[in-house]
């Protein structure tokens, strides 16, 4: 008998006492809890969002269409950024100020190679105001995962209102399970030497996350 | 290796040597005061938190009346996303089955994310056996692996030390297993942070092979889902070109939207944030993004065992926060390694026993490890009922009876040591039952009152050494309540 029968087999002996008719998944979870928290107008919930990117040592900023690419070349060279990469589908316009050198991530690019890029810019895929989360999703204006992970300094551009949700249950609702995700809640930390959170460990030490739009 | 826990001690001597290292206790109480405060202001922040917990609690149950269906469900939904699924029904068998995986990819090393499952196999020691080195990149497995220790909380493995010893730690171990701490390393959490930054960076870019775990797994679509804080995960998720995970059958959820409730109260639990700086999602392998193979290794390990028991296998709903652990009194003194188990504190002391049966000394001891005061239960986000468990399997380890072992039923036999206790029930049952004798023998006792030790003698003896024998009354109920009919009139 293979270990999958074994198993299976267990798993039903052990829920022998348990009727056939336990009830479907619909009526098995209440769930009464709540869809979001508080009531908020949209520029509350950007103000939130902003608020709780902060609270967790995120770096936020402001900005109106017109003056993104500006905003990124003020910020990359306040880094000291000298080269900076970024996903094949970020917008070209978001990057005309820009005096470090662009590197273009390849699928034939390594780890190492990576580790030599001082910056990463990406669009997200939404934010989420009452965690301060931003979500990727691998789209083209996000790229592989690992572009936002090996260089120490990353800025995020969050289209508001637009890409901004109040919740975690609203979050979810936007995004595609199918596709490699990762949520972002401020820059690396540990809360591993007693008990107490130390931002900056393997992921980017710096998150820059810049709201887009004319709010 | 000494992070091995065959023959620990039974959970009253390995706690007594604890109890009485007071850096130890030092450590553990403020770690465990600091967490405590902010949990309680980070939960407070929901006013539904009570429905969330409800919910995670419900949709837990469910899955486990209906694991075989889901189990399967994930299986067919990992498959089609172009993972491979495993399944092993003990440590040996998934220790087996990652070691040859690891070996196909002609690979001598992997870097690992922090993961209990893997823990509980000692899947480190039983790789290192057949050549193959594991790295642990969580910072708290960093410290527990340099200092050759074991780990003594589910969060935070390294809680029982303390920021002075970590760095000494750092400072002798670090060179031995690759780049050496900084010159002049301090103590300050920064710091070693970044030690341990510098220390993994190389490992994290070379590594060809990740091993994790995962906190929650998706039926309807096969997303495993790793929620950490430090980036380590990342690296080990995306950079490796082979990916196995070691999974816990009880860790599935059966719907996308149940990841709602749990986001929600998992990260408030454990670390007391409103969203761990990072969680990692993926389903199956993705073109030119991270790993290009990808493993799933469904671990029983004891779960259909613990799954059988009726009262007992609410513990499977555990979704491994440690907010029990930062709450319980007797784990702020006794500290984690006393439990004898990678699960330590209350939720250890109902898992282990049903995961490993409560044959040992100190798996039989385990339910004892508990004033039954309830801070878990009310701590809990999947509202286990911590104390009704302990109950249950302190009566399963005196009186012995049915259970299920390794897949088949099987009749316990009553535990050693616990004679006493078993010929007290006995008599209290037979006076109970004979109304003439009860009431003779508390006559006696009322009148010899006077006479009575403050102690009990022989077997009571330690019973007693810390407690107050309550006192007899100067008449038995019974006689009052015929005397005075209940007090009627004011009589007295």
């Amino acid at each position: 008998m293979s270990s999958r029968e074994r198993i299976l087999g267990r798993v039903r002996r052990a829920l022998a006492d348990v009727p056939d008719d336990a009830g479907p998944y619909e009526e098995a979870v209440a769930r009464d809890y709540l869809r979001e928290h508080g009531r908020r107008s949209v520029p509350e919930t950007v103000d939130l969002l902003a608020e709780n990117l902060a609270d967790y040592r995120a770096l936020v900023h402001r900005c109106a269409d017109g003056q993104l690419s500006e905003l990124l070349a003020r910020l990359l060279s306040a880094h000291g950024s000298r080269t900076v990469v970024v996903p094949p589908g970020l917008p070209a316009q978001w990057l005309t100020a820009v005096e470090a050198s662009v590197v273009q991530d390849l699928a034939s690019s390594t780890a190492p190679e990576l580790d030599e890029v001082d910056s990463v810019v990406t669009a997200c895929a939404v934010a989420v105001a009452e965690t301060g989360t931003i979500v990727l999703d691998g789209s083209p204006d996000q790229g592989r995962r690992r572009i936002t992970l090996v260089p120490d300094h990353h800025i995020c551009v969050v289209r508001v209102p637009g890409q901004v949700v109040s919740s975690v249950p609203e979050a979810l609702e936007r995004l595609d399970p199918v596709r490699p995700l990762t949520w972002i809640s401020g820059p690396s930390a540990t809360s591993d030497i007693e008990l107490d959170r130390v931002e900056g460990v393997h992921g980017p030490r710096t998150l820059e996350v810049v709201l887009l739009g004319d709010s | 290796m000494s992070g091995t826990f065959v023959g620990m001690p039974a959970f009253p001597r390995a706690a007594r040597e604890a109890v009485g290292n007071t850096t130890l206790r030092g450590n553990l109480r403020h770690a465990t005061h600091t967490i405590r405060d902010k949990r309680a202001r980070a939960v407070a922040e929901l006013e539904d938190w009570a429905a969330l917990r409800e919910a995670g609690k419900q949709i837990k149950d469910h899955t486990l009346r209906h694991l075989d269906r889901y189990l399967v469900q994930v299986e067919d939904a990992v498959t089609a996303a172009g993972g491979t699924v495993h399944w092993a029904a003990d440590a040996d068998e998934a220790n087996e089955i990652v070691a040859r995986l690891v070996e196909a990819t002609g690979e001598s090393e992997v870097v690992k994310v922090k993961s209990m499952a893997t823990q509980e196999i000692a899947l480190n020691e039983a790789l290192e056996a057949r050549g193959i080195h594991a790295y642990e990149t969580d910072l708290a497995e960093l410290i527990v692996q340099l200092g050759k220790d074991r780990p003594s909380h589910i969060l935070v493995p390294a809680i029982h030390r303390n920021r002075g010893e970590i760095r000494d730690i750092f400072r002798s171990e670090m060179s031995e297993w690759g780049r050496p701490a900084p010159e002049g390393l301090t103590d300050t959490p920064a710091e070693l942070a970044e030690a341990a930054r510098l220390h993994l960076r190389e490992k994290f870019l070379r590594a060809k092979v990740g091993i994790s775990g995962a906190n929650f797994v998706v039926a309807e679509t096969g997303t495993l889902v790793v929620v950490e804080s430090e980036g380590n995960g990342r690296m080990c998720l995306t950079l490796p070109e082979t990916l196995i995970s070691v999974v816990g059958i009880e860790k599935i959820v059966p719907r996308w939207q149940d990841l709602e409730v749990f986001l929600q109260t998992l990260p408030r639990s454990s670390t007391a944030e409103r969203m761990n700086p990072y969680t990692s999602m993926w389903t199956g392998t993705t073109d030119e993004d991270g790993p290009r193979a990808f493993h799933l290794v469904l671990l029983d390990n004891g779960r259909t065992d613990t799954l059988a028991d009726e009262v007992g296998r609410q513990a499977l709903r555990c979704i491994r926060c440690s907010a029990c652990l930062n709450v319980c009194p007797v784990y702020e003194r006794a500290g984690g390694h006393a439990y004898g188990s990678v699960y330590p504190g209350p939720i250890g002391a109902i898992l282990s026993p049903q995961l490993r049966g409560t044959g040992s000394e100190i798996d039989a001891s385990l339910p004892y490890a508990s004033s039954l005061c309830g801070a878990c239960y009310e701590v809990c986000p999947v509202a286990i009922d911590i104390p009704e468990v302990l109950v249950h399997l302190r009566e399963r380890v005196v009186q012995g009876g049915p259970a299920v072992r390794g897949g088949n039923r099987v009749v316990l036999k009553p535990a050693k040591g616990h004679a006493a206790e078993r010929a007290a029930m006995r008599a209290a049952q037979w006076a109970f039952t004979h109304p003439g004798a009860l009431r003779t023998g508390q006559r006696l006792a009322s009148r010899t009152r006077r006479l009575h030790p403050r102690t009990l003698p022989g077997p009571g003896r330690a019973w007693s050494g810390s407690r107050d024998l309550p006192a007899v009354p100067a008449e038995p109920f019974r006689d009052w309540w015929q005397r005075t009919r209940g007090g009627k009139g004011g009589a007295k």
